[in-house]
């Protein structure tokens, strides 16, 4: 699992690549957190799930987390790009209606 | 036409490095069946979410011995996957969605939720201090199965 991330007029776009799951998550945790906290003045931060070829309800649990921090800064999170398979759990959790799909 | 029963059964240590190797096996073992991709990553993503249970719940990240057992027939699947750890108190409970012991480590309570929504059936048995079974059916459309075929033959020795 890879993480990549750009900064386009004050909107941070986070990339995840590989699968997302119990083993990839516990490393990635820190790693993001890491990053998002150098970006605390973004106006928005986007997850780019194109190249995610796997998640499961671990990567809910990830999302949510990263969510519930930015939350504390009043910076709003948004999916896009989600492959089909990924596409299908975050529709069954409900999870566009803290982070909608743009 | 009746398709001959195929098994196949596998043990490995109940750690998070398991969890793509446990997906790659599964998945390689419904080839066969010609699944399509949509089908292959319920059936993908209902393992990982049984084995993260194990995992995480049953073994609280210790390690533990966990089972897949596996049969396919007549363009269905049937898996069975068996952990030897803490058990679930209230099995009832715990399949409710959202449910989770775990809230503080990020834990979204959706694992049995999505096993649930990605198979065609799902069964929970557990025992306090005793280990969970969680068994699952997936019948795949590009195959499907001859009103006249039997049940697949499930706890038969092979």
């Amino acid at each position: 699992m890879e993480i990549k991330f750009k900064s386009i007029s004050n909107k941070l776009y986070v990339y995840l690549y590989g699968e997302l799951d119990e083993y990839t998550s516990r490393s990635m945790r820190n790693l993001l957190d890491n990053l998002l906290e150098q970006y605390l003045q973004s106006r928005a931060v986007v997850f780019n799930l194109a190249n995610l070829s796997f998640m499961d309800s671990t990567g809910l649990g990830f999302l949510i987390g990263r969510y519930k921090k930015l939350k504390n800064y009043n910076i709003p999170v948004y999916i896009e790009n989600p492959t089909l398979s990924v596409e299908k759990v975050l529709q069954l959790s409900g999870i566009y209606e803290i982070m909608p799909k743009i | 036409m009746q398709e001959k029963i195929n098994k196949m059964s596998l043990r490995f240590t109940g750690i998070s490095e398991n969890e793509p190797f446990a997906r790659s096996c599964i998945q390689a073992f419904c080839l066969p069946l010609n699944p399509t991709i949509s089908e292959l990553n319920d059936v993908k993503t209902a393992v990982s979410e049984a084995v993260t249970n194990c995992i995480v719940h049953a073994y609280s990240d210790e390690g533990g011995p966990v089972l897949i057992e596996a049969e396919t027939a007549d363009g269905r699947i049937h898996i069975k996957i068996t952990d030897e750890g803490s058990g679930i108190e209230d099995v009832e409970k715990a399949v409710e969605p959202f449910f989770t012991t775990r809230p503080e480590d990020e834990r979204s309570g959706m694992g049995f939720t999505v096993m649930k929504a990605f198979m065609d059936d799902v069964k929970v048995v557990s025992k306090k201090g005793e280990g969970t079974t969680v068994e699952m059916l997936k019948i795949f459309s590009s195959n499907t199965a001859d009103d006249d075929a039997p049940e697949t033959a499930w706890g038969q020795d092979a």
